[in-house]
């Protein structure tokens, strides 16, 4: 269960975007952009206040790979697997990335909550190839090196 | 009239809502997954792509008719493409055909036979995912879905319960429930509904058959099976019996072949209903208290009541359903040792109905720590014993129930079809079996397939308003009213699937319109041929009350709330 004033922050979203059926994916983006994921239980309630089926809220969020039911870290990294990042190498970025943060395909979230580590399939910013994002921050034309090191500011800031 | 030609064949047509009707009208019997004309049209099998004669393929159920068309049904591109998707369905299917429940009667099975597909050239990457054996009811085994969406349509348009939805995109799609949760940790009702439109074994009913067996071949054992008022006129589908043809004889003569000790019917436990039920309008009408009341027969819509509208839970009638009353009738009988017998004694009911199996073992269907009844078989189910037995039911010489409790009224009968409760209970209260009385009944607006039918009848110098509630959907529109006093009804009958029992979730498939409406004539044919029409004219029901019955009508017939 969680505590209230989560789901007085959701009234206050839903509000925000009044008590329409189509305001679902707003508010759940407003949901997840507050709290880095989007808790389960707000989604059920969020769901029964538009009165829509909870199945069909769970349907939408697991549609959009964007959606997190899990907590994700403060800096969310996202690794452009486009094509064009693809055949510039950014496969090796991301294993190295895996490698420094202990992660992999299956866990995404660091246990300290610093890092969330997703991929992408295209960022739009091909000239700038192979890129990442770290919180919406652009870095292009990365190394594996230049990645490892990014880690390191960010750990240290 | 406009008309379009098929295969080079001329076909009017008037107001068809698609080209797939049309051309299934004209004759040919194209494939579907996905399409069932009372749900809304979804298009993703692509099973019933025609072309034109422009060469453009697309889906017939998704497009509308139009005048001077030209189509083609079997053009060799449409041939490979259905191959084609089989072949893919199949690539990522199970394919253990011979031990899996839908054997025979699997769709997918029946199509890729039918097209001929000799050979699955792709490779299985699919990921196996657990089945879901939570309900009491149904049985969901995800790894044999196809993804066609008919289960999750006919729970939200059809039912109103949306229990059911896809989650996920792509290769990675499934049909689950929300957050994945186990069915019975969701307001799933059991109905069966999604089961009965399943055309693969994703989804099943839950399998009572061997426990049965168990207890027949036990020799300590009397095992006592009665027979609900809508298996009689489907239980002869899967022997090539004309559809809604009432085999109720050949049943009990397959069931004491089979070595059930004693066949009693169902239509027995609906007249002690009635007469209950009857009872408890009348004294809640004089008191004007807890109204309207809501029928307890439909296990659907009372744990549908109690998960979405638990303010409406006391009105709902205290009776038990019929088949709960004649069990612990039975069971008390036993425990008396009326019957003479040192035996223990089960009570299996053979039911239309998969909510029926978590009806039973609900606290309330208790009597001195006793289930008053042991086991539910759907139709199915006992359709299959019967053919596990060799026994081919259409060559069977009728045989007659066993007595005291063969004996039934056609008020009985008419249970198993929508309305038909609340027609036993009118002809009870106007106590009246001369035929124009029985005729009026019957014009009331009770009979008929609307999703929400109204009443009014006069009982004294009271108008009596009634409501008869036709599918679960309805339900919610109904309570809402009722809740926000737009509306007054002293007496509500809910059943959770369209029609009522003759469509329930545990009777054989396919169930198609014509199926449906032969179902309902079939069991108003048997209230016809009736020679006792109401409830409390039936000899045994006086019979009981006068002697097992006497001074335990509560503790045997009611449930405590």
């Amino acid at each position: 269960m969680l505590n209230q004033a989560y789901y007085d922050k959701t009234d206050e979203i839903i509000a925000s975007h009044g008590l329409t059926q189509a305001a679902l994916i707003p508010i759940i983006q407003d949901i997840q952009a507050e709290y880095r994921y989007l808790p389960p239980e707000l989604l059920s309630y969020v769901a029964s206040k538009l009165s829509i089926d909870e199945a069909k809220a769970y349907s939408v969020a697991t549609f959009y790979e964007n959606f997190s039911f899990e907590p994700k870290g403060k800096y969310i990294i996202k690794v452009c697997n486009g094509t064009a990042c693809h055949v510039r190498k950014s496969v090796s970025i991301l294993e190295r990335l895996y490698s420094e943060l202990g992660l992999s395909e299956e866990k995404a979230t660091t246990d300290d909550m610093m890092f969330t580590l997703e991929t992408v399939s295209c960022l739009g910013a091909c000239g700038l190839a192979p890129v990442l994002t770290v919180n919406d921050k652009v870095y292009p034309a990365m190394t594996p090196d230049a990645a490892a090191e990014l880690i390191r500011e960010l750990r240290g800031a | 009239m406009s008309y379009m030609t098929i295969n080079n064949r001329r076909v009017e047509f008037t107001d068809e809502k698609n080209v797939l009707s049309v051309i299934r009208k004209s004759g040919i019997d194209l494939p579907t997954f996905c399409y069932h004309s009372e749900l809304s049209t979804y298009g993703a099998c692509r099973m019933c792509v025609v072309e034109d004669d422009r060469g453009r393929i697309f889906a017939s159920c998704s497009e509308t008719p139009r005048d001077k068309m030209v189509i083609y049904t079997n053009t060799p591109r449409l041939k490979h493409h259905r191959k084609m998707i089989i072949e893919l369905l199949l690539a990522s299917h199970c394919r253990d055909c011979t031990t899996c429940t839908k054997n025979g009667v699997c769709v997918l099975q029946k199509l890729s036979r039918q097209l001929g597909i000799k050979e699955v050239r792709f490779e299985n990457n699919k990921k196996q995912l657990p089945k879901d054996l939570s309900s009491e009811c149904i049985i969901r085994d995800p790894n044999k879905c196809i993804l066609c969406g008919d289960c999750v349509r006919t729970c939200d348009e059809i039912q109103g319960m949306g229990i059911l939805d896809f989650a996920f995109r792509g290769s990675k799609m499934q049909v689950t429930t929300a957050f994945n949760k186990d069915l019975a940790q969701t307001d799933c009702v059991g109905c069966g509904q999604c089961r009965a439109v399943c055309p693969t074994g994703a989804i099943t009913i839950k399998q009572d058959i061997e426990r049965v067996w168990e207890a027949l071949s036990d020799p300590k054992i009397r095992v006592v099976v009665q027979i609900a008022p809508a298996v009689r006129v489907a239980v002869g589908d899967k022997f090539g019996i004309p559809k809604g043809e009432n085999v109720l004889g050949r049943l009990v003569a397959a069931l004491r072949r089979i070595g059930f000790d004693e066949v009693y019917d169902t239509n027995f436990g609906a007249d002690l209903t009635v007469m209950e039920e009857s009872k408890e309008l009348v004294e809640r009408l004089e008191s004007g208290d807890n109204l309207p009341l809501f029928t307890s027969c439909c296990p659907a819509w009372v744990k549908f009541c109690e998960n979405r509208y638990p303010q409406f839970r006391k009105k709902i009638s205290t009776c038990r359903s019929p088949q709960e009353m004649f069990g612990a009738l039975i069971k008390e009988e036993a425990r008396m040792d009326e019957a003479g017998d040192s035996r223990k004694t089960v009570v299996v009911s053979i039911m239309p109905c998969t909510a029926k199996k978590a009806e039973i073992t609900r606290p309330e269907h208790f009597n001195e720590g006793e289930q008053n009844v042991d086991y539910v078989l759907t139709t199915t189910e006992a359709s299959r014993m019967i053919q596990e037995s060799g026994i081919d039911l259409s060559q069977v010489e009728p045989e007659a129930l066993d007595m005291p409790f063969g004996i039934s009224s056609g008020a009985g009968a008419i249970f198993g079809v929508t309305g038909g409760v609340t027609e036993a209970v009118l002809r009870r209260l106007m106590n009246s079996d001369r035929a124009e009385d029985l005729e009026a009944i019957s014009f009331t607006g009770v009979r008929g397939v609307d999703g929400i039918k109204e009443a009014s009848v006069k009982l004294g110098d009271r108008d009596v308003k009634i409501a008869v509630v036709n599918g679960l959907k309805c339900a919610s529109e109904v309570l809402d009213k009722i809740e926000a006093g737009e509306i007054y009804y002293d007496f509500v009958e809910v059943m959770a699937c369209k029609r009522g029992c003759i469509t329930g979730g545990g009777q054989p498939v396919p169930i198609g319109p014509r199926t449906k409406k032969a179902r309902v004539e079939g069991l108003y044919k048997i209230d016809k041929l009736a020679q006792i029409k109401l409830s409390s004219q039936n000899p045994i029901v006086a019979t009981v009350y006068d002697g097992i019955l006497k001074g335990k009508e509560h503790k045997l017939l009611h449930n405590e709330r």
